[in-house]
């Protein structure tokens, strides 16, 4: 396996191993966005959802282990490579101009570890139910006394909130910015880059990114327009 | 011509356009030059204002009748590189006003004219920046780093003797103009220079692109990737963020595409390639 170790320790080791970290949680985002839109197909949808994914016991957290380890080889990889090139320039420059240099990619660190903050307190908020506790152990009625998680209420209370909807809405701004980077950056680091397809290579970062903002972004905005709203209110 | 972009602002009449002709006003612009007495020195900016020069000079020339007036006055003249002085050699490495090579794009600075300027303008003279690239003395950085890159894996491995026929290898034109879009690279060192992350990416692409491309290069292509990206790291360039750069200020353009190539070369090494129990990968 020392190929391996070579392979990591390698700058262009360290790339890949961002690049293939960075795509797995975007699928994961992927997959988080299209769960959470079940909240438009009502009460029933998004609770029967979450309780499957609950049932899945020991399968949900070697879901949830994998997702920890891939964001945390993602971030140690960063925080080595963000280390590594400030030690390559031990000297600053007086005066710098740049000409390329895109606001998104010089802020990867930055929007990095505030989306990391952000994760902490969206787990603290909706997984673990430590912020707003009143809204996290709601239970919704089935009939006949069974009773189970409401997800929707919690979602929906939740994002009634002004804080909560607008610390949500800058932290999807910060994702969108480092997707705009991070996809556009996969094509190159696995070196797929032609003339035939450049062009498409470039929008796919900022497409995918917008699309990413307007899908996640939809939930609190349908709160506040009173398009998703409360069982009883309904 | 960008610099001729900008006003005075000072209640001149407005700039005449840019012209082809000997002018014959002088212009003054302030200096400020990083002076290093020698590698151990901690250097510093010092300021040569009110420097005469006129448009139609380089901004090399500028800058040797600088040292002129500096030893008239017995004080040590400020030392830089520069060779050919006609944009092919990568000998001269300036930084000018925060950009490798200065404001115009895809011109060393020794092709840079003073005319490039306004008259009165600051304007900002560093060496390159990188750890890999130690300041020998004032504007002078060693670049053995990047001869010892090309030492590890730049070349192909040929039997010397009798001359081979020229075109004994039939190469596409198209593969042989990418190879020779690579190999204009020059070497100066701009895309170190100019990269947040001082990394070398666009030189090593280069080189590897230029090869890649030709049969000749074909055989030696895995093994020459490795060798040349562990040479780099252990040289102490930065690692590439795709921040492009280098690509921008480069004086002969090479575009980023050589970076992907060099990733892919890289992966399919290290993924495929047969090595020998004592190859370390490094050396040739």
């Amino acid at each position: 396996m020392s190929w391996v170790c070579r392979l990591y320790r390698s700058s262009l080791g360290a790339k890949y191993v961002m690049a293939t970290t960075g795509l797995l949680l975007f699928g994961f985002l992927i997959a988080h966005l299209l769960g959470n839109l079940q909240i438009f197909a009502g009460p029933d949808a998004v609770n029967s959802y979450a309780e499957k994914l609950r049932s899945l016991g020991p399968l949900l957290w070697v879901a949830r282990i994998g997702l920890l380890v891939i964001a945390g080889v993602h971030i140690a990889t960063a925080m080595k490579l963000a280390k590594a090139n400030q030690e390559a320039r031990p000297v600053a420059y007086a005066k710098v101009t740049h000409r390329a240099v895109k606001p998104a990619t010089k802020t990867m660190v930055l929007s990095g570890l505030v989306i990391l903050a952000y994760v902490i307190y969206h787990l603290a908020h909706f997984t673990w139910g430590v912020i707003q506790a009143d809204h996290a152990h709601l239970e919704e009625e089935l009939g006949g006394g069974a009773t189970r998680h409401d997800v929707y209420s919690m979602i929906v209370l939740g994002f009634q909130t002004w804080w909560v909807s607008a610390s949500y809405l800058v932290a999807l701004v910060l994702l969108a910015l480092h997707l705009c980077h991070g996809i556009t950056s996969v094509f190159q680091t696995f070196g797929l880059h032609h003339s035939k397809y450049a062009c498409a290579i470039k929008m796919a970062g900022p497409a995918i990114a917008t699309l990413i903002f307007l899908g996640y972004a939809s939930i609190p905005a349908a709160c506040w327009l009173g398009l998703v709203k409360l069982a009883e209110a309904q | 011509m960008s610099g001729h972009d900008h006003g005075h602002g000072h209640g001149h009449a407005p700039n005449p356009a840019p012209s082809h002709a000997p002018s014959h006003a002088m212009m003054r612009v302030n200096l400020h030059i990083w002076r290093q007495k020698d590698a151990h020195d901690d250097g510093r900016m010092v300021a040569y204002p009110n420097v005469e020069c006129s448009p139609d000079m380089s901004f090399l020339e500028m800058l040797d009748v600088l040292n002129e007036r500096l030893q008239e006055k017995g004080e040590e003249p400020i030392a830089f590189d520069s060779d050919c002085r006609e944009g092919v050699c990568g000998m001269c490495s300036l930084t000018v006003n925060g950009t490798p090579h200065g404001p115009r794009k895809g011109t060393t600075v020794c092709q840079l004219h003073m005319r490039s300027f306004r008259d009165g303008e600051e304007i900002f003279i560093e060496p390159w920046r990188a750890k890999a690239f130690p300041v020998q003395k004032d504007l002078v950085v060693d670049r053995g780093a990047f001869d010892r890159i090309i030492a590890a894996g730049g070349f192909v491995s040929v039997r010397t003797g009798g001359c081979p026929d020229g075109n004994a290898i039939p190469v596409p034109k198209e593969e042989a103009d990418q190879a020779m879009d690579a190999a204009s690279c020059i070497g100066c060192g701009a895309c170190v220079a100019a990269c947040p992350n001082a990394a070398a990416m666009l030189f090593v692409g280069a080189k590897v692109s230029h090869l890649r491309h030709l049969p000749q290069g074909q055989a030696e292509q895995k093994r020459r990737a490795q060798a040349m990206v562990d040479t780099m790291d252990a040289e102490g360039f930065g690692n590439c963020s795709n921040y492009f750069e280098c690509e921008a200020v480069c004086p002969k353009e090479i575009p980023v595409k050589v970076i992907a190539e060099l990733n892919r070369d890289y992966l399919s090494a290290s993924l495929t390639r047969e090595e020998r129990k004592a190859d370390g990968g490094g050396g040739g």
